[in-house]
């Protein structure tokens, strides 16, 4: 039976050593860089070949959670870094990671080519890469069969009519969630947006987890045929409505509510400690050249920050533009994202 | 036998399952808990005062607490009649539904959640019960995913009770309920604690579960110390919360030790196919239909519910969602084939199946041998405790503690794809702990004594009386392993590695994006998981050693 057993301890030993090695470990050597993401980061298989061709770096992404617990882990790990570059970090959380020290500055040339008003890093400690909104989503069916008028402003939302037809995320646990409670207080200010949920709590809005719960399970256009026709999700969600789709239909079944819309900034930026800077620095550059940002759209239903990157066909017909999203300064988000979460619990979940 | 080399031989045993925890666990959950104590060096206490007094948290702790043991104690009232029908009556598709209710298990709550919420919500089937994002619903689903740990684990034991001695009972006059009580139930008590206490670990840290189904009201340890860790990055907090839960795991784990009995007594054990019968006359046929009827309803329905769906497309029935698996839309990355997705699962599930069975089995022979000579038991049961305690630590800070424990040579294992079986492994060794060890105290020492005395040499007594019945353990344990790893979702998800999507990270990853088509593939890439479940599991056990070979 001894024997047994050490034969078994040794097999075991084995096999995990060849895993180790198999597997190896990430980043460090000249020729292989790690891009540290979230599970949401999605790119072409050709596009990063691309990149190898050009300067001979290989790139191997590591996903690490979501946006929170990927930033998080490149906190904890700032003095033995897990990689070279992180993508994944957005405005509702700039602060935290800057503040911290773990991004090495950098101003890449290609910044040239991307609109001021997305650098929201006057010290270029990160890039932008990418754009999106959040916004109020509707389902076009259900108003045109109740003959109802969409609402056009948040305070529409709390008026009798649409009494129990929105759903929205938790901030606490969602980040469009978090978005659309940041669309408020700018909306609103620091001293109208509580009386502003307490409407909307007055008006029935129904609150889930995450976005899935919301979108596929709640969205009356979502897959999941649920009951509220208003859902916090995002600009890109009409065209994917329809590039999902088979057969494509002509127009879209959601449309956007353009006043309820929140700019969402995507940044990548040099991890301080990478022994590969200048290959690092290249990535980011790669990431904002048209190659990388051309391909942005349909992998990740977000927007090129690139000044006349060319869009696809469906986001072209099908992705209504807000003209003037609703905005908040990074570092006032940072000040205040915690206390403004902790307060809008009370306010309607309490 | 020389006790002295006996307590050696243990030791050695013991080596291994204790290396692995301390190595992958403790050491881990050691490391990112003490950053969150000694912040700037110095040791902060004020975050475990905050947990003591702050009114919030400690309805916090007490709602994870009594929601959890609620849980247990529903899973086991409605899963043990189902273990009793599934262990004794032979009935056509016995041994495929025994397999079959493990599906529950693996599937990831995502979308459980969203076949429940489909039947629970307003103008749902069960919409006029009101259930929608309350206790109720958390309770439906704990039971509806835990249902198979106590059946298997409390109808593998009861599948090997020797049925002539509740018989004896019944003859010399005492009613069923008598001969169940005094027979049976102490018969059957180590494994049925065995089941609770995994059950109520997986509740007591249920995550998914009351996030979705819950919804936005409801707080447990495990998502409080999510939130601490992931959202607000507060480290003290959140290690404050880790250490409230290990001392509850402590305490529970303590007490169900007491419900195992000081020592567990030998049975006599026989081969299930010795046991099982057809259910004769009308009340026995009543009892396995009213048990068929209840997993119908519990695990069934739901599971019917994603099956639907992933065969609807506009207008009717079809195998769009199928062939959409498959479609490559714009070269994009996050289209893995089904394929790959599939030989990723099997590769880890594989690989942790082979690590959780030789750690856990190690530990099960030396816990076992514990308690036949009579060795101390401290050290077992510390060990015992040690090896349950990943069940019942928030998966965030076994992540978080992976990253900042495993960095140096010769671990330095971040960003390693070899921590996705081993986190699985971590999971699975205490259910093959628990499944086995009950097993393998239950051989009656009398039947080795006997082959000692007719000249059989160590090594055929272990051949012959020991290893069909363990093997037969180790086969049920090893499904569960495989099973886990195939369903792990919550764990991985923390720890950084390079991508090799599985089946569940598939799944998450197309319902995160809107559309038809992104729904329909992902009921479809759940259907072919709980396909590929049942199979797998139907054909691990199939495995026929020694003459104990079946169920």
């Amino acid at each position: 039976m001894r024997r047994a057993a050490v034969t078994v301890v040794l097999a075991t030993l084995g096999l995990a050593s060849t895993l180790l090695s198999a597997c190896g470990s990430g980043g460090g050597d000249g020729n292989t860089l790690t891009l540290v993401t979230h599970d949401s980061f999605a790119v072409s298989d050709d596009v990063f070949a691309e990149f190898t061709e050009q300067t001979g770096v290989e790139v191997e992404v590591l996903p690490s959670g979501d946006a929170g617990a990927a930033i998080n882990q490149v906190i904890l790990t700032k003095d033995d870094p897990l990689g070279d570059v992180f993508f994944g970090l957005d405005n509702t959380f700039l602060t935290r990671a800057t503040e911290e020290g773990v991004f090495a500055r950098y101003e890449s040339p290609e910044l040239a080519a991307v609109p001021d008003q997305y650098e929201l890093d006057p010290r270029h400690r990160v890039t932008p890469i990418d754009r999106g909104d959040v916004c109020i989503n509707y389902d076009k069916a259900y108003f045109a069969d109740n003959g109802l008028p969409v609402p056009q402003t948040l305070d529409d939302l709390t008026r009798p009519e649409y009494r129990g037809l929105l759903v929205t995320e938790n901030p606490a646990t969602s980040s469009p969630g978090l978005a659309f409670l940041l669309a408020t207080v700018a909306q609103f200010g620091e001293d109208g947006w509580r009386d502003y949920w307490e409407r909307l709590r007055a008006n029935d809005v129904q609150v889930v987890a995450g976005w899935e719960e919301a979108y596929n399970g709640e969205f009356s256009a979502g897959e999941g045929q649920g009951d509220q026709p208003l859902v916090v999700s995002y600009a890109s969600s009409p065209p994917a409505a329809v590039f999902f789709s088979d057969p494509q239909p002509a127009e879209s079944p959601i449309g956007t509510v353009l006043a309820s819309c929140f700019n969402q900034i995507e940044f990548a930026g040099v991890l301080e400690g990478t022994d590969n800077e200048r290959a690092a620095r290249e990535l980011v550059d790669f990431m904002l050249s048209e190659r990388f940002q051309e391909d942005i759209p349909l992998n990740m239903f977000v927007f090129p920050v690139r000044d006349g990157v060319l869009l696809p066909d469906v986001f072209v017909q099908f992705a209504e533009v807000p003209p003037e999203p609703l905005t908040l300064d990074p570092d006032e988000i940072g000040d205040n994202r915690d206390r403004w979460i902790e307060e809008w619990t009370d306010t309607v979940l309490r | 036998m020389d006790r002295h080399r006996a307590a050696l031989a243990r030791a050695a045993l013991l080596a291994v399952p204790v290396a692995f925890v301390a190595v992958f666990f403790a050491y881990p959950v050691a490391t990112i808990v003490g950053r969150g104590l000694w912040p700037d060096g110095h040791l902060d206490l004020e975050p475990l005062g905050k947990v003591a007094t702050d009114a919030e948290l400690r309805e916090v702790v007490w709602f994870t607490l009594w929601q959890a043991a609620l849980s247990t104690v529903l899973t086991v009232l409605v899963a043990l009649p189902g273990a009793y029908v599934l262990a004794r009556y032979d009935f056509p598709g016995r041994r495929l539904l025994w397999a079959a209710v493990t599906v529950p298990f693996v599937l990831p709550t995502v979308v459980v959640g969203s076949a429940f919420r489909g039947l629970l919500e307003d103008d749902g089937p069960l919409g006029a019960l009101g259930l929608e994002q309350s206790l109720a619903a958390i309770l439906i689903a704990h039971v509806f995913f835990n249902y198979a740990v106590v059946v298997r684990t409390v109808g593998g034991l009861w599948s090997h009770l020797d049925p002539r001695q509740e018989e004896a009972a019944r003859v010399l006059g005492a009613s069923r309920w008598q001969a169940f009580r005094a027979v049976t139930l102490p018969a059957l008590r180590p494994a049925i604690a065995a089941a609770a206490s995994i059950v109520f670990l997986f509740t007591f840290t249920s995550f998914g579960v009351i996030l979705i189904l819950g919804g936005p009201r409801y707080a447990t340890l495990e998502t409080e110390i999510y939130r601490q860790t992931v959202d607000l990055l507060n480290l003290p907090l959140a290690a404050a919360l880790a250490i409230v839960q290990v001392l509850a795991v402590v305490a529970l784990l303590l007490v169900s030790a007491r419900a195992q009995g000081r020592r567990a007594e030998a049975l006599r054990l026989r081969a299930a196919g010795e046991v099982v019968r057809r259910p004769e006359g009308p009340r026995q046929r009543a009892l396995l239909a009213a048990n068929l009827g209840v997993m119908a309803l519990l695990l069934g329905v739901p599971l019917a519910v994603l099956v639907e769906r992933s065969f609807s497309v506009p207008g009717g029935y079809g195998l769009g969602a199928y062939r959409e698996l498959g479609e490559v839309r714009r070269g994009t990355s996050l289209f893995v084939p089904p394929v790959e997705a599939i030989r990723n699962s099997l590769v880890f599930a594989a690989v942790a199946t082979v690590i959780a069975v030789t750690v856990g089995a190690l530990a099960a022979f030396a816990l076992a041998a514990r308690g036949r000579d009579r060795s101390p038991r401290a050290t077992g049961r510390g060990v015992e405790m040690l090896l349950m305690l990943p069940l019942g630590v928030s998966a965030v800070t076994v992540g978080f503690g992976f990253l900042v424990a495993l960095d140096e040579p010769p671990l330095d294992l971040r960003g390693s794809a070899a921590l996705i079986p081993i986190a699985h492994a971590l999971v699975a060794v205490p259910f093959v702990v628990r499944v086995m060890t009950p097993v393998l105290r239950a051989i009656d020492d009398g039947l080795r004594e006997s082959a000692a005395v007719l000249g059989a040499s160590p090594a055929r007594v272990w051949r012959e009386v020991d290893l069909p019945i363990v093997a037969r353990a180790a086969l049920v344990a090893a499904g569960f392993a495989f099973a886990i790893s195939l369903g792990e979702f919550g764990a991985t998800i923390f720890i950084a590695r390079p991508d090799y999507p599985t089946l569940p990270v598939v799944i998450f990853r197309l319902l995160g994006q809107p559309g038809a088509l992104n729904f329909g593939a992902a009921m479809a890439a759940s259907t072919i998981l709980m396909a590929l479940t049942a199979i797998a599991i139907f054909a691990i056990e199939r495995f026929r050693v020694g003459t104990v070979g079946e169920f």
